[in-house]
């Protein structure tokens, strides 16, 4: 009885010992893709299933139709592929995805990681094996002052979008009484701060993420009597808001960031309390973005969305690198870093920190009318 | 059908246990020598290239870390509900706790700023985590079990609270980052590209894993001391019948005590730990469905028995990565198995509740105890 | 501390606080009821709520009247409130006596450890949002506004409008229904018995499983009516709103004393109301912190609720 037990142990281990071996060639092949029949790869990071996926997938659609045209318009040239990495916007998944971004060196630059939570997971790792970072569509400041040696960021943070969104009600509704919300998230707390930078509230007050009864708050907002409301956060929350404050005959302008963008945000407030509500997005409206709407549409069957855009120009800026003969992560990063060129969205030129040129950023104000979110207007630079 | 599994099932447990029994009956030496090899792969597992079982699309490396932490805090929890049988549905907070504890007294970014290295941190974590099990246990220990899981979710959530809307200490949903982590430097030798990077960094996981892999494999040991102990014996007498340990002589309140201390005082290291390797870390880390599968690794493995959370937390944690390679797309749309696997795992503790409590790798009894597993044998 | 803004806003608060404590109340009588007779906690029994209210915007949606619907005149008003209320009732009637059937009926003859029975309630619990959080992506779904609210009266300068007062309303209506139920039909005195002594009401012929699963069903019911007046008052919902609402509801029950329904209406009241001045004093993001503080202080220092546990003790 002995016998057989050690016997089938012994088996057992002579085997673990022979994959072993078998593993230490295995590990190399993978390296072998930077040879002469040039191939890269090139990554997209962020949420393609979950609660958030809507934005992921508007992202990863951006890239994948960059990378599509160019390889139609050059079926000679160095193969690149779109690896697509689903984080489910959820930060304990980053790191683990972007650890197999940097085992994988035929990987050279990443559209993404899309929201600011993932980013701080994810950046430092990124940044540490020198992987060109340049994110679509977080927004928070503070990414930039990291110290993350490649990140970029494509488009406006929200400290130009909040202080946008101020003028916009200074200016524009030239409301008087403002009362700023913010939901405390990463993302809605920064936003409002920076709007508080601009108009000065009469009073302040938060939300929580899967909050439904509000009664405190419109009691608060209701005492303050403002004429327009600033809400930083997303249209989860947003929606239920939004129609508990006009259902209580609440009838000042409402004002949000991009995280309101969405139909989610008509689903939860009903036609008719969403109507007149303001988002505020730094990314322009795709149909002014040249033949990238039609394009879009006719690719992916869907009308292009908020970052699709963005991520576009985000993966163009790699292919040129591509096309230019970049394909190692230093080379690419040293190409990303002295990049100027023109997109469809805005002009790029990265900073030391890896941002755009501010004061160059568009800041869109779009409207809801009849239950569709439509832009409006570009919000006048100071 | 119903029956016919369950034969199988007898079956499978049958030739688990066979194998159990002639673990035991072989020699000392033997016993040794194969733990030591199987330790020893265990440290080689991220190097090792085995079909199938190895990740793609995610770090293999980074997967056994997880799967790794995740065993530490199943062994921690064990104690709680499978030693002392306390069903305890907010461990999330201890975790959390132990992570904040880190955070706050190493980042440069906290509010505190006493940029305490991360081996001061640990113990700080260690004693701070302790004494909010006991702060907790204190007054609810006495309510009944099922009151007391119900105190303990709102402390679970209570803690997260407190993480999102007390910014001004933890900053929130908005987190902290540069978590310090531990000192070192990679060796020439090891890998080409690592010579000088941080061992502990966030460039490479390996020294983490190797790390969180010997912390699991003390805390096993001491757990399994612990149990075979005059208080391991005490937690049994409680679980099985409180009020005849009572007038056994069993102080039943302060054993518990005991055994809320010692799984809050795991839990806080294994957030200690998650802490360092994260690097930063926020208040999202910390939902209370992540709870909800910790008791779900526990009792699916079978509590009580080490050998069956860790097979639990294996289940929970490398279950959902290793899907993630099938790419499968339904409408074009991928699945993401990491969606489903709440789904998944809250159909398996009805059917597994139902049918096997004990879970799937059973806790064996040894033959100075009692028979407690057969009690629930009982024909229906 | 904002004393003075709470003093100030003082009925406000108070008015919101009843208003949201009144849908607490007719949740927490699920709990209550299956705890009186079961000694279980029915972790379930949010997951059933949530259930209910998906299925009034479908009801709504499926007879016409879509998100962006006006129902005119007070007889449609009326008519759709009745099919909201049957939609609702019905779908959360069918989603408790489902857990019953699946999560305690199959263990209950092995009589297990009341920890295995929580254990199944919180894996029905996770099956049920995560089913429905999956088929719907997650997303929010809305319903149409059915009554506009309206200022019917003023109390000490707050304005108190025609929701506020139906909601209340319909939850003490449909509370005293249940209550004649129990207390004066044979079928509440079979609940009783039951609850009061289970194997002396098995031996007097009371169908034991039978009353578990009516309990399951009253339970489902009076979740339905709170899943209405949850989607008349907040307008949408998503498969994650079952949860805070659930847990709050449980501590409503605590609060009133479990097992006792006068107690539930007592502690889903007051529970609403602490909750708003919770918000008032020391800032609204500390809402949801003041009903687990709520939760956890009484269960450490007086168990049994301020009424105490008494669904077998006649009174019911």
């Amino acid at each position: 009885m002995r016998q057989k037990f050690v016997r089938a142990f012994g088996g057992a281990a002579v085997l673990a010992l022979a994959l072993g071996a078998s593993a230490a060639c295995a590990d190399d092949t993978k390296n072998s893709s930077s040879g002469s029949d040039c191939k890269v790869k090139i990554a997209f990071f962020g949420a393609l299933s979950g609660g958030n996926a809507n934005l992921g997938i508007n992202i990863k659609d951006g890239a994948k139709l960059a990378i599509d045209q160019y390889t139609k318009a050059n079926p000679n040239g160095c193969k690149i592929e779109l690896v697509q990495k689903d984080s489910q916007g959820d930060e304990k998944q980053a790191p683990a995805i972007a650890d197999a971004i940097i085992g994988d060196s035929s990987i050279i630059g990443v559209v993404g990681p899309a929201f600011s939570g993932e980013s701080k997971a994810a950046n430092p790792k990124l940044s540490g094996a020198g992987v060109t970072i340049i994110t679509p569509s977080a927004t928070n400041p503070t990414l930039a002052d990291q110290g993350w040696k490649t990140f970029h960021r494509a488009l406006g943070n929200d400290a130009a979008q909040g202080p946008a969104a101020g003028r916009y009600i200074k200016d524009v509704l030239k409301a008087q009484k403002v009362f700023v919300i913010d939901d405390t998230s990463e993302y809605g707390k920064g936003l409002a701060d920076q709007v508080k930078k601009v108009v000065t509230p009469v009073a302040t007050g938060t939300t929580s993420k899967g909050q439904t009864d509000f009664s405190a708050l419109i009691t608060a907002i209701k005492a303050a009597g403002p004429d327009a409301i600033y809400y930083g956060g997303y249209y989860a929350e947003g929606g239920p808001f939004l129609k508990a404050l006009r259902g209580q005959g609440v009838k000042a302008t409402f004002v949000g960031g991009d995280g309101l963008k969405d139909p989610g945000l008509i689903e939860g407030a009903g036609k008719e309390a969403a109507e007149g509500t303001v988002v505020t997005c730094p990314c322009v409206p795709p149909d002014k973005a040249g033949n990238f709407a039609a394009d879009y549409k006719a690719a992916t069957g869907q009308e292009a969305g908020t970052y699709s855009a963005e991520a576009f120009d985000a993966a163009n800026i790699f292919i040129e690198g591509i096309k230019a003969g970049n394909t190692t992560r230093a080379k690419m990063e040293a190409f990303v870093d002295g990049y100027n060129g023109k997109g469809i969205t805005t002009t790029f030129k990265f900073t030391d920190k890896g941002e755009i040129d501010l004061s160059a950023v568009a800041v869109w104000a779009y409207e809801v009318k009849d239950g569709k979110i439509v832009a409006k207007q570009e919000i006048p630079k100071p | 059908m119903m029956s016919k599994l369950r034969a199988l099932d007898n079956r499978r447990l049958g030739f688990l246990s066979g194998i159990g029994d002639r673990w035991h009956a072989l020699p000392k030496p033997w016993r040794i020598a194969f733990g030591l090899a199987f330790v020893v792969f265990l440290f080689a597992l991220p190097r090792i290239n085995i079909p199938f079982f190895r990740t793609v699309e995610t770090d293999f490396t980074t997967v056994l870390w997880t799967v790794a932490i995740y065993v530490l805090v199943a062994v921690g929890l064990n104690v709680v509900i499978g030693l002392a049988g306390l069903l305890d549905l907010g461990y999330i907070g201890f975790f959390a706790v132990g992570a904040y504890s880190v955070a706050l007294f190493g980042s440069p970014q906290s509010v505190l700023a006493t940029k305490y290295p991360w081996l001061v941190c640990v113990p700080i974590a260690i004693a701070l985590t302790m004494l909010s099990g006991v702060l907790l246990g204190w007054p609810t220990l006495r309510v009944r079990g099922d009151y007391l899981a119900i105190v303990t979710l709102g402390f679970g959530e209570l803690i997260r609270l407190i993480a999102e809307k007390g910014d001004a200490l933890t900053n929130g949903p908005r987190g902290i980052a540069e978590i310090p982590y531990p000192p070192g430097k990679w060796p020439a030798g090891v890998n080409s590209e690592w010579t000088g990077l941080d061992m502990f960094g966030p460039v490479t996981s390996l020294g983490w894993y190797w790390l969180t892999l010997v912390l699991v494999i003390v805390c096993m040991w001491a757990a399994r001391r612990i149990e075979h102990s005059r208080v391991g014996r005490a937690w049994l007498a409680i679980r099985e019948d409180e009020d005849a340990a009572e007038i056994m002589g069993v102080q039943a309140f302060r054993f518990k005590l005991w055994a809320f201390a010692i799984g809050a005082a795991l839990g806080g290291l294994s957030g200690a730990i998650f802490a360092g390797k994260q690097n930063f870390m926020s208040s999202g880390s910390f939902e209370l469905m992540t709870s909800i599968l910790f008791v779900a690794m526990v009792v699916i493995g079978g509590s009580g028995n080490l050998a069956g959370v860790t097979l639990g937390a294996i289940l929970v944690w490398y279950l959902p990565f290793k899907l993630q390679d099938f790419n499968i797309t339904i409408d074009g749309e991928r699945i993401n198995f990491t969606e489903y696997r709440l789904l998944l795992f809250g159909l398996a503790l009805i059917v597994i509740m139902t049918f096997r409590p004990q879970g799937l790798l059973p806790k064996r009894y040894r033959s100075s105890q009692p028979p407690a597993a057969a009690k629930e044998e009982v024909p229906v | 501390m904002q004393f003075e803004y709470w003093l100030d806003n003082f009925w406000s608060l108070t008015v919101g606080g009843l208003t949201q404590g009144a849908i607490y109340a007719l949740v927490a009588l699920g709990y209550t009821l299956v705890y009186g007779v079961l000694r279980l906690i029915n972790f379930a029994h949010s997951e059933v709520f949530m259930i209910g209210t998906f299925a009034v915007p479908i009801a709504w949606t499926a007879i016409g009247y879509g998100r962006d619907a006006h129902p005119s005149g007070l007889g449609s008003v009326v008519l759709l409130f009745a099919v909201g209320l049957i939609a609702a009732a019905l779908a959360s009637a069918a989603t408790a006596m489902l857990v019953e059937r699946v999560a305690y009926r199959p263990l209950r003859p092995k009589n297990p450890p009341s920890l295995i029975f929580l254990i199944t309630a919180i894996g029905a619990s996770v099956v049920l949002s995560e089913a429905v959080g999956l088929l719907v992506k997650r997303k929010p779904m809305g319903a149409m506004t059915l009554i506009q609210p309206k200022e019917v009266f003023t109390i000490f300068g707050t304005s108190v409008d025609n929701v506020q007062l139906l909601v209340v309303g319909a939850a003490i209506g449909m509370m005293l229904l249940l209550d004649q139920f129990i207390n004066r039909t044979r079928a509440g005195r079979g609940v009783r018995a039951v609850a009061q002594n289970p194997d002396a009401a098995a031996l007097m012929g009371v169908n034991r499983d039978r009353i578990i699963l009516m309990i399951f069903m009253l339970g489902g019911i009076m979740a339905g009516g709170a899943a209405l007046l949850y989607m008349i008052k907040v307008g949408s919902t998503k498969y994650d709103a079952g949860f805070l609402l659930g847990v709050k509801a449980f501590a409503a029950a605590v609060l009133g004393g479990i097992g006792n329904l006068r107690g539930a209406l007592l502690g889903g009241l007051l529970l609403g109301v602490v909750e708003n001045w919770g918000a008032g004093l020391i800032g609204d993001k500390w809402i949801d912190a003041t009903a687990f503080v709520v939760l956890v202080v009484i269960l450490m220092f007086r168990p049994t609720g301020l009424l105490g546990e008494s669904l077998g003790r006649a009174r019911a």
